[in-house]
């Protein structure tokens, strides 16, 4: 198997290396702080979640490296691309964290979703690698203008298999466009391990059939996500086109709220990956460093609580939007008649009693949806 | 709903070996809603198949499978999901037959859970049943009971045509109801009863003032709707349960429409080009003189499907229904 690019090592057999040019001290901590509040974030999300205060919920509990990693290669102009699994990644870019928490509660309108070109964050995409095709196209029309951004998108192992992953990266490659294709092999695709998925041994290697770079990563050492991100982007500038990364990890959660593992898979197995969790991980390998401290990592973690909470706070301070947000914003500009017509049926019949999110669902279940509950309407 | 779907695709593998499963997720857990549980440990992994993700892969190898004589019956994990196999459905399955002068059917199933009331994230509750009916060549079909749906799954995998398959999954799991054990028709005796029984619509609820044609998860809303009207108005409704989306039983729909003089049409998908539009125009076209009233329609709005919080909003109800009917009869 291809070498795993990697800079942090155990503490122990495995050394560190040297951290590569670029990332200063000050870079450094700023990592960590993305890591911590990610994290933060994710762990409020679950709780949420088993309180009944959001939906079903799609954790990433372990991938924050490859998120932030990732991201904090990017320039403030480049855009990314994130799926269900990145949702939280738009908060490392100015998205309010409450607005990302409302769309887990199922608000639309400004409430649930934010305006990507605020934030050159794209939408947190549901569908299967149906983002892909637009990160390449988003660098490729800054190539057609003359401007110097790139793009990148994260996507699963599961979404090689799509034919939208296919023509995303063959028109990158032949366009020579500076986009990189983030593909975070965390071995599973819900149920499904990456060896049904795919007959090769590896993500990466799929590179060299579109022609385009591929390198090969610890998806939990966010060092090395930062660094093979860097490279490509810098090689996208230059001309030399799209990169493929497989950050090699493993899923160490559910799929989502509504999921169980055990009918699938050994999760003693899953035990054997925790330890190189990248929050834990990265914390030891800054002190070793003499980065971090236990009192600064203390002050990051109280931080990013803050923050979250006060997320919450502002989440929860939304009303329900009305009735109306169904007809808003569908066009540009105003609305057909249909939705006249609409909304004037929509008055004239008393207002559904308000909705709250399901509580936590009776198992067992898998997928990323709210089992319907027994007696719901029938 | 759920066990008697799982049944029948017991039922019909057991009966015949070129049964074949494909889907994600559908083996080893037995599928998102459970719909084929245990069929791994009975009949295997060459038959039930945890497939990659991609689902014009699933639908064009399933089409593949077919023409070679297999069976095979398809899962889409969620309604919007079916999208990247549309085209495999839409040029291929919906035309080998016209391309055989009908002597070499793509005969596959493709299983849809559809529609909304579950409180699913963005992009799971979609109904995109009239796409389908807009493709000639497809059988679309959705039931509502779980006797209905053991026996239209049996019938539609019989059946030569390709069938999509649209589950309603907000009434998956709403009340357990007994399912006979017995198939609708003997297994493997192809006798137009599949035919019969996928072409049909089901009278729900006997009435004689107002019709309410309704298919899915709008079904047990129009029943409550009519024991309001009912109760509040004395008004018998009738309500039929087209089972069949394409084609739709037109016998039955324009029997209730001219009998009850009042016409009212519901579904759960957006309006414009859906099927009310279909059903309202057949009725017009044929008992335009038996009407007291113009047909009505109480749909999901023109709109995206809304996020969860604001699904209510966006569902025909029982009030919406309520409402929709009162207009039809006050005309
Ligand atoms: C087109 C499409 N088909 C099916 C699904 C249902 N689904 C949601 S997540 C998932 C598995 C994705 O696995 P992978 O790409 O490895 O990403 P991960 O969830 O591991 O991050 C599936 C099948 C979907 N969202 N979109
Ligand atoms: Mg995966």
């Amino acid at each position: 198997m291809t070498e795993l690019l990697r800079y942090i090592g155990d503490g122990a057999g495995v050394p560190d290396r040297e951290v590569p040019d670029g990332l200063a001290e000050k870079d450094l901590i700023e990592l960590y702080r993305w890591l911590v509040l990610l994290r933060t974030f994710d762990e409020r999300a679950v709780a949420l979640q088993r309180q009944g205060r959001i939906g079903t919920y799609a954790l990433y509990w372990g991938e924050e490296g490859t998120q932030a990693g990732a991201l904090y290669a990017c320039e403030e102009r480049d855009w990314v691309f994130p799926s269900y699994r990145q949702n939280a990644i738009g908060i490392l870019r100015g998205v309010a964290p409450s607005t990302v928490l409302a769309w887990w509660r199922g608000y639309g309108g400004g409430h649930g979703f934010y305006n990507p070109r605020d934030h050159r964050v794209g939408p947190i995409c549901v569908p299967i690698a149906t983002h892909l095709p637009h990160a390449t196209g988003l660098s490729w029309a800054a190539k057609i203008r003359g401007d110097d951004v790139a793009s990148l998108s994260w996507f699963g192992d599961g979404a090689t298999s799509e034919g939208d992953f296919h023509e995303a990266m063959n028109f990158a490659a032949v366009f020579k466009v500076a986009t990189v294709f983030f593909c975070v092999n965390n071995q599973w695709a819900i149920s499904t391990p990456i060896s049904k998925q795919m007959a090769t041994a590896t993500v990466v290697e799929k590179a060299a059939a579109y022609g385009m770079n591929g390198i090969r990563v610890d998806g939990f050492d966010p060092i090395a996500c930062w660094k093979a991100t860097k490279d490509a982007l810098d090689r996208g500038r230059n001309g030399e086109g799209p990169t493929l990364i497989e950050a090699y990890c493993y899923r160490l959660k559910p799929h989502g709220t509504a999921d169980d593992p055990n009918l699938y898979r050994d999760e003693s197995e899953t035990a054997k990956w925790l330890p190189h969790e990248p929050i834990g991980r990265t914390s030891a390998f800054l002190k070793r460093l003499g980065v971090l401290d236990d009192d600064k990592e203390r002050a990051i973690g109280d931080e990013a609580k803050q923050t979250i909470a006060q997320a919450v706070v502002e989440m929860e301070a939304i009303d329900q939007p009305g009735r109306e947000i169904l007809f808003e914003g569908t066009y540009a500009t105003g609305m057909p008649w249909t939705f006249e017509e609409g909304l004037r049926e929509l008055e004239e019949v008393d207002r559904p009693p308000e909705v709250k999110p399901l509580g936590p669902q009776p198992g067992p279940s898998t997928g990323d949806h709210a089992e319907p509950k027994p007696g719901d309407p029938s | 709903m759920v066990e008697a779907l799982n049944k029948a695709l017991h039922q019909a593998m057991e009966a015949d070996d070129r049964v074949v499963l494909l889907g994600q997720d559908i083996a080893q857990t037995g599928g998102v809603f459970r719909v084929t549980a245990g069929l791994l440990d009975s009949f295997g992994e060459t038959r039930v198949v945890d497939t990659p993700l991609a689902e014009a892969g699933i639908v064009g190898c399933a089409i593949g499978m077919a023409v070679y004589g297999l069976l095979p019956v398809v899962e889409i994990q969620f309604d919007v999901f079916v999208y990247p196999g549309f085209e495999q459905i839409v040029v291929h399955a919906a035309r080998y037959a016209w391309r055989t002068k009908g002597e070499l059917p793509a005969s596959i199933v493709i299983r849809i859970p559809f529609g909304g009331g579950v409180r699913a994230p963005e992009l799971h509750s979609d109904s995109p049943e009239a796409l389908f009916c807009h493709v000639p060549g497809l059988r679309v079909v959705c039931p509502t009971t779980p006797q209905d749906a053991r026996d239209m799954m049996l019938a539609a995998i019989e059946h030569p045509d390709p069938v999509v398959f649209m589950e309603p999954k907000r009434i998956y799991r709403a009340g357990r109801k007994e399912v006979t054990d017995d198939p609708p028709f003997p297994l493997g005796q192809a006798n137009g009863a599949p035919e019969k029984i996928l072409s049909t619509a089901r009278i729900a609820r006997d009435g004689n003032d107002l019709a309410i044609v309704t298919y899915g998860p709008t079904v047990p809303l129009s029943i409550q709707a009519a024991d309001r009207l009912a109760h509040e108005r004395g008004i018998e409704a009738r309500v039929v349960d087209l089972r069949s989306l394409y084609p739709i039983d037109v016998g039955a729909v324009t029997k209730a429409a001219s009998e009850c003089g009042r016409a009212l049409v519901v579904h759960e998908a957006p309006r414009t080009a859906g099927l009310g539009a279909e059903v309202s125009s057949l009725i017009h076209e044929r008992v335009m003189l038996d009407l007291e009233a113009p047909v009505g329609r109480v749909t999901g709005y023109d709109a995206p499907f809304p996020q969860f919080a604001n699904e209510d909003d966006y569902l025909p109800s029982v009030d919406r229904i309520t409402a929709g009917a009162n207009k039809v009869l006050d005309f």
